[in-house]
This record gives structure tokens, sequence and C-alpha cells, in this order.
């Protein structure tokens, strides 16, 4: 058990410094960081002082195991364009990721679970075979497309939400929120709905296909033989047999979030990190493009760790097998 | 002398001629093949096939649409922005309207078409050879080369594809100065999407190789002397192939929505080739003043071609997979 947890905690570190080799071989190729830091006239002099001054001229795994040391401690430098650290910059855009993030992946999860079961249930009803095919639609639909159809219906001609920005948003010490004033809600909505429209259809078809499956299984039939009534062992007993593998592929999704999450952010003029990467990939500014791959790469172990874990305590039967191995 | 050994063959009696069975022409075959019995009995396929059918035909036939809209002598700033021809303000020759460029939106989209189709399939066959050939080897080879591959596909898993596309773009920005021909865009757009999408063939390829390979035909193949590349892909290779042709229609879906969401997000093709992705961006500008036709129709487009596209691959996974028949 300690040992499996041990094992999965160094792979997700393996991962990282892989993540953390390509950001770093970014800097080491791409584009010259003392050319963009000094202007044209420098002499060969100053160009020679700044690079060791910056340990340039240092053997590449030094420089490499400088780069993962520092960003161990959260410093990735200076942003070539807009000239101010690249920690403060995540920390300012970081809140506004989060709360949409969050507040999608909660949307999507509760809506999709309740049309998952509804369609299971209803399967050859006209309600559900409709949401299902809606679904496939939705499927099709890019992103950016329903954020675009979202916003010209609910912004421009029916005005009742705005379109861009996060609204007014309250500082709670370093964390700023939108959820405490009413225009920041409101600006929540439409970006939510968009993000969360991809997951809503991949956490609906999931439930509902297992749903059906545990519809036929031993134990469903064998309650129904005792005389429980249906609604009882459809909510009860089948929807919580559901959960787990719906849990553990919802939880994986999260870093599919975090890449549409990048879309919806532009489309809505939303001030978080992945409107911050678009902006950095135009103007190849690396420091910035650095810190968000090993963003992502730590959200992603940090998610799959957990995910892992809550699959350990929901199922014991995994314990004995996985510690085996 | 050999001779005294071997029978003469010359002399041998030979067995009597087998009638000749003519070998069914492939046309024949095809049309007596499971996978076209079960095409003919699904509605939707029928539908999708002949909806995909028609887009590239579409796609193919561009030339013939009413204006060249690259053209820029044929553009008339005075018919910018008209509405399409059955609004009250709409104007003769143009079906669907114009955009701020006093460009044809019927003509683009046939344009866009193409462009989005090209980009797409090239992503697909890119992405297809890469995965194809690294998962054959891995699961050939097998050994340090299959783990180190195969580290190298999770570690690739962890990133949303549209996360290393931007990744991929950012990087060719920076190295070529900013400076790029369309030409070369396509080409970073169909390298970004090949880097993105090669992980699910490889993954397939190999498992399939890992059973193929202990089969009798391989050793004999081995044992006359075979050499091991002439073994992979003339004997191995057209047996683990199946299944890759349902993910590379689903993958096609994917590649278009791919490269429509970094044109959007200004990091693919330019507004003088644009794509859907790029029509739908300018469009995107004129939302507000609710032009709404400049992005409607491009994004209705896309919507449809992924969604016959999506069909398509839904159905072709299904008919190539056994166990769920």
């Amino acid at each position: 058990m300690t040992a499996y947890i041990l094992r999965t905690i160094g792979q997700g570190a393996l991962v990282l410094l892989a993540v953390a080799f390509i950001a770093f071989s970014m800097f080491r190729f791409v584009g010259d960081p003392v050319a963009n830091m000094m202007g044209q006239e420098a002499t060969l002099a100053d160009r020679a002082e700044l690079s060791s001054r910056l340990g340039l001229d240092q053997p590449f795994p030094v420089q490499f195991l400088r780069f993962v040391r520092d960003a161990a401690t959260g410093d990735f430098g200076i942003s070539y364009r807009q000239g101010r650290p690249v920690a403060t910059l995540i920390a300012e855009r970081l809140p506004a990721t989060v709360e949409l993030a969050v507040l999608s992946a909660l949307f999507a999860s509760v809506a999709g679970v309740a049309l998952g079961v509804y369609a299971a249930i209803r399967r050859r009803g006209i309600v559900a075979q409709g949401v299902m095919m809606l679904s496939l639609v939705g499927v099709s639909l890019p992103t950016f497309l329903i954020g675009i159809g979202l916003i010209y219906v609910f912004a421009v001609e029916l005005r009742w939400l705005p379109s861009f920005g996060r609204g007014e948003t309250v500082r709670l010490g370093w964390w700023s929120t939108g959820l405490l004033t009413a225009s920041g809600l409101k600006s929540l909505v439409l970006p939510v709905l968009t993000l969360g429209f991809f997951q809503l259809t991949l956490i609906m078809r999931l439930t509902r296909a297992e749903m059906l499956e545990v519809m036929r299984s031993d134990f469903v039939r064998f309650a129904r033989a005792r005389g429980i009534p249906e609604r009882t062992i459809e909510l009860r007993h089948a929807l919580r047999n559901t959960m787990i593998p719906v849990v553990t592929v919802a939880g994986l999704q999260l870093g599919s979030v975090v890449a549409f999450a990048i879309v919806t952010e532009t489309v809505f003029q939303w001030p978080g990190l992945g409107a911050l990467f678009v902006n950095a990939v135009q103007f190849a500014d690396v420091p910035v493009m650095a810190a968000y791959l090993v963003f992502v790469g730590l959200v992603f172990v940090l998610v799959s760790l957990a995910v892992d874990l809550a699959y350990l305590a929901f199922d014991p039967r995994l314990r004995g097998t996985l510690a085996a191995r | 002398m050999a001779t005294d050994v071997t029978p003469d063959l010359a002399t041998a009696p030979r067995p009597a001629p087998v009638p000749a069975v003519k070998a069914p022409s492939l046309l024949a075959r095809a049309l007596d093949s499971d996978l076209w019995h079960s095409f003919k009995r699904s509605k939707l396929a029928v539908v999708a096939a002949i909806g995909t059918l028609v887009f590239l035909l579409a796609a193919l036939l561009a030339n013939l649409a009413p204006q060249d809209p690259f053209d820029p002598a044929q553009l008339e700033l005075l018919n910018s922005r008209i509405p399409p021809l059955w609004s009250a303000e709409g104007q003769a020759p143009f079906l669907l309207g114009t955009d701020d460029q006093g460009r044809d939106i019927l003509s683009a989209i046939l344009h866009g078409l193409r462009v989005s189709i090209i980009v797409g399939g090239l992503g697909v066959l890119f992405s297809a050879s890469l995965g194809i050939t690294l998962g054959l080897v891995a699961g050939y080879v097998g050994g340090a080369v299959d783990a180190a591959i195969m580290r190298v596909a999770d570690v690739q898993l962890t990133f949303p594809a549209i996360l290393i596309a931007l990744l991929v773009d950012g990087v060719a920005k920076s190295i070529s100065g900013g400076q790029m021909s369309s030409g070369a865009i396509l080409g970073v757009l169909v390298l970004s999407i090949g880097l993105s999408f090669w992980v699910q063939y490889a993954r397939t390829v190999r498992s399939s190789v890992m059973v193929e390979k202990n089969k009798d035909y391989v050793a004999a193949a081995r044992l006359i002397g075979l050499s091991s590349p002439k073994i992979m892909l003339r004997h191995v290779l057209p047996n683990a192939i199946g299944p890759v042709f349902a993910i590379a229609t689903i993958n096609f879906a994917l590649a278009i929505i791919t490269e429509a969401t970094l044109s959007f997000l200004g990091s693919g093709m330019p507004d003088t080739q644009p794509s859907l992705g790029t029509l739908i961006r300018i469009g995107n500008r004129y939302l507000f003043s609710g032009e709404w036709w400049i992005a409607a129709f491009p994004g209705l487009t896309l919507a449809l071609l992924v969604l016959a596209v999506n069909l398509l691959g839904d159905w072709l996974r299904d008919a190539l997979n056994p166990r769920l028949s």
C-alpha cells in the first residue's frame, strides 16, 4: 500500500522532470536570452558579462539543475514581454482560472450525472433520446463556437449577461474572487456554460452507459426480487455503483479542462492563465510558456495522484491487489 | 552435384491443372464484405458518408465558387458587410452576404473548407505515419526501445492536444521571428497536429503487434531469413492496421477542430489564406454590431463537417470492433 503510493508519487515526479526538461529546452534552443534582454548596441564584453551572470556559460546539465531548483521554489524568471516576474503574473491570474475551472467541473458533474441517470432510466423516452442526440451534436461543436453562439444570443441579442471580463472582483488576501458580487457572478455564467459543456456531454454519456450496465447486473435483479421499489434500486443501489468509474474519468478529464480553458478564456477575454499563455505564444514569451507548461504538468500529476488515492478509498478490494503488484 | 540429389523438376509428373477459380475483383470483395453490409444497414452511417462526400466535393470544386476571395482585384470595399440574400438589404450575387473586405461569404467558405480539409488530412496522415511507425517498432522490438517510446507517449498524454499545438506554434514563431509564409504556417499546423495525436495510433498498433509477432507466420518469415524491417512492414503491419482506420476517421474530425481552434486563437492560418477557423475569428469581430452572418455560416459549415465525420467514425469503430456486435 505505502509502496504503491510512493511509486505513484515517484512516477509523478519523473513526469514533472520530463516536462521541466522540455520547458527548459525551449529556453536553450528558442531565441537568445541575452539578445532578448540587451539592446542592439550592447558590446561583446557586455554580452559575455551578462551571459556569465545568468550562468549561460555553464554546461547544459548544470543549467538544467539550476532551472529545476528555481522552478521548485516558484521562480521562473522574468517575462520577456511584460518585464515582470513570471511567478507574480501567474499568482495574479490563478484565481480567475481556478474559479472558472472548478465551477464548470461542478456544473458538468452535477448536470451530467443527473441527465445521464435520466437517460438511462427512460432509455426509450423521447426526451432521453433527444438528450442523447443533442450530446452527439455537442461533441462535434468546437468550444469556441459554443462560446461565440452563447455570446451572440445572451449578450448581443438579449443583453442579459456580460460577454467579457470577470466583472467586479473582491480581494481576499492575495486571492481575488468574482463570487461575491452580482456582476462577478453574472460574468461567470457564460464562460462556465461554455467550458462545462464538453465535460457535461462526456460525463452524461459515461453515466448512462455505466448505469445501463449496472442495471443488468445480478444484484439489481435480486434487489428487484426482494421487492425493493424501482426508484430506490435506481438511485441507491445502481447509482452508487456507477459513480466509481465516472469519478475516475471525470477526474482525469481535468487536464482537458485546462486546455478548453485556454479557448474559453480567449473567447470571453477572461483574465486567467489560459489567456496569458495564448498571449505568450503570440509573442514568443518563452519564460511564461515554460512556466505554464510546468504548471499544467503539476496540475495533471496532482490530479491523477488524487484520483488514484480516491480509488483506493472507494474500493477496498483494490488495496490488496495493488499492494501485491 | 546438386542434380544427383534433387529430382529433376522438369520431368516429374505434374498434378492435373486445377480448374481456375477466378479471384473475385477487389470491388466485388468489398461489396460482399461484412463492413459493407453493416454500412448499408446503418442509415446514420449512410447519411454521414454522403454528408462527408458533399463537403469533400465542395472543397475540391472551390475554384468554381462565384468569386476568388484571394484575388484583391475582385474585391470591392463598397460591397463589404452585406447581409445574406434573403434579408431586406441582401444583394444579388452574394447568397450568404459578404465580410468586412467585401468577400463573398459562400466563396470564402468553400476555399476555407479546402484549407481546413487539407490541414486536417495532412495532419492525420502525419500523425498516423508517426504513430504507426513508433508503435510497430515498440511492439516488434520490445525491451528498452519499447519502454522509452511508451514513456514518451505517457508524458505526451499529460498535455492536451491544443496545448501541444500552441507550444509548437510558439516555438516555430520565435525561431522564424514571426515572418512565415502561409505555406510555412500550414506546415507548422500539420506538424503540431501530428505531434498532438500520434499516441493513440502508437498504442493501438503496438498492442496488436505484440499479439501478432508471436504467431507462427512471423516465426516462418524469420526462418526463411527475411529482414526485420521487411517482416514488420509486409507481414505484421497488414494484420495490425485494422483499428487504425477508425482512429484516423475520428482523428480527422479532431484535427479539423484543432486547426479551427488554433486559427481562431490567432495561431493558425492568416487572414489572407483563411481556413474555416480564421473566417470565424474574422466574423467574431463583427458579432457585436449584429453582423452575425460573417461568423455564423463558416461556424455552421465547420460544425456540420465535424458532425458528419464523427458519425462516420463512430459507426466505423463499432463495425470494426467484433466485441460489440
